[in-house]
């Protein structure tokens, strides 16, 4: 039986075939899911915020942070199997859900930026990207296709 | 000492947070009545501390729709309010004031948003008004700002402000009574920490 794990914010999880993955409501945040196609291996991560750097005094939860996050899911799914020259990624969120201008409310344009950075240092390519716009989306990765469905209040649903 | 993290605050802040919840509540509740035309009485606010997670809980759920609007605070305090309201009360306003309920949050004619988004203007002025009125401090507001959308997307934004100070956020439970019927509506604080050490030196409480 195929189970559903969910993975809250500022969180990561990761599962093999026929698991799927799900993320709740991404707003700013931006959900990176990587996948091993030859081991059927998906990992999701929802985080919060660009570089852990900028965090100041003490790190306190690795998981927020585009870099220390996407390390940790990389790490995670290296464990299991997965080998990470043989990763893809796709990612969703880092929506602007107030239109005002002030750099705390680009905070999602700056997600994004950041999740690609760090990709690009792993050497993992993006094959889908659903980021950007004002509205919140729910990331379900399924682990047997490698498929990620997104879903919004008011829009059809998107594979990709 | 400073204060670093909104966990560090005691149950003497948070009681002063209260009070100041209290305020603005009740001033809420008589602006609203003024607009409404009716009846609008309020019951003592909760005012919590509460984690992300429990918070969307709370709301119905990340994938809730609600209507999100948020302010920003400006002046010898800064920081942002985010007040959310969901259909039953959105629908009690606009039954109240033109005799229709609202069909789809999604979808708000004209009217519908221009009273939403002066019902939000009141909530954030009641409670700027409280602080100020109790502190002798300057604050301003900006425009609210409006979306509907997932709660739990909505709740991203003060929480991704948030995360800087701690991993709550400050909930505040209003109860209104407004002509025969009682519905909620929720309040999110996320002040900077100098800021609430402005606040409590103001009023004479130790940080």
């Amino acid at each position: 039986m195929a189970e559903l794990v969910t993975v809250g914010i500022a969180d990561l999880n990761v599962v093999k075939a026929p698991d799927t993955l799900v993320t709740y409501a991404l707003g700013s945040c931006v959900g990176i899911c990587l996948y091993d196609n030859e081991k059927k291996i998906a990992g999701l991560a929802h985080i919060m915020l660009p570089m852990s750097r900028e965090a100041g005094q003490g790190v306190d939860n690795k998981r927020r942070y585009a870099d220390t996050g996407i390390m940790e899911l990389i790490q995670t799914m290296n464990l299991q199997g997965a080998s990470t020259s043989r990763m893809t990624a796709k990612i969703a969120g880092g929506a602007q859900m107030f239109s005002v201008n002030s750099s705390i409310f680009n905070i999602g344009e700056r997600n994004v930026a950041a999740v690609k950075k760090v990709l690009s240092a792993y050497r993992i390519k993006i094959v889908a990207e659903e980021t950007g716009s004002n509205f919140g989306r729910t990331v379900f990765f399924h682990s047997d296709t490698g498929t990620m469905e997104i879903r919004a209040a008011m829009r059809e649903t998107k594979f990709a | 000492m400073s204060l670093r993290n909104v966990e560090e605050l005691s149950e003497a802040h948070i009681d002063v947070l209260r009070e100041i919840g209290n305020i603005g509540s009740g001033n809420a509740a008589s602006a609203l009545a003024g607009l409404l035309q009716c009846e609008t009485r309020i019951n003592v606010p909760s005012v919590r501390m509460l984690d992300f997670e429990d918070a969307v809980t709370y709301l119905g759920g990340p994938e809730n729709i609600t209507i999100g609007m948020l302010v920003n605070i400006l002046g010898d305090i800064n920081g942002m309010m985010l007040y959310v309201l969901q259909k039953p009360f959105a629908s009690k306003m606009t039954s109240q004031l033109f005799g229709s309920e609202i069909e789809d949050l999604m979808n708000l004619n004209e009217m519908e948003q221009s009273l939403i988004s002066e019902v939000g203007n009141i909530m954030a002025a009641s409670y700027i008004n409280a602080i100020a009125s109790l502190t002798g401090l300057t604050i301003d507001i900006s425009v609210p700002v409006l979306t509907t959308d997932m709660v739990g997307a909505i709740l991203s934004v003060p929480t991704i402000e948030f995360a800087k100070v701690g991993n709550k956020v400050l909930f505040i439970d209003d109860s209104f009574i407004i002509g025969s019927g009682e519905i909620k509506s929720n309040m999110i604080l996320v002040p900077e920490m100098r800021s609430l050490e402005v606040l409590f030196s103001k009023l004479g409480v130790s940080v």
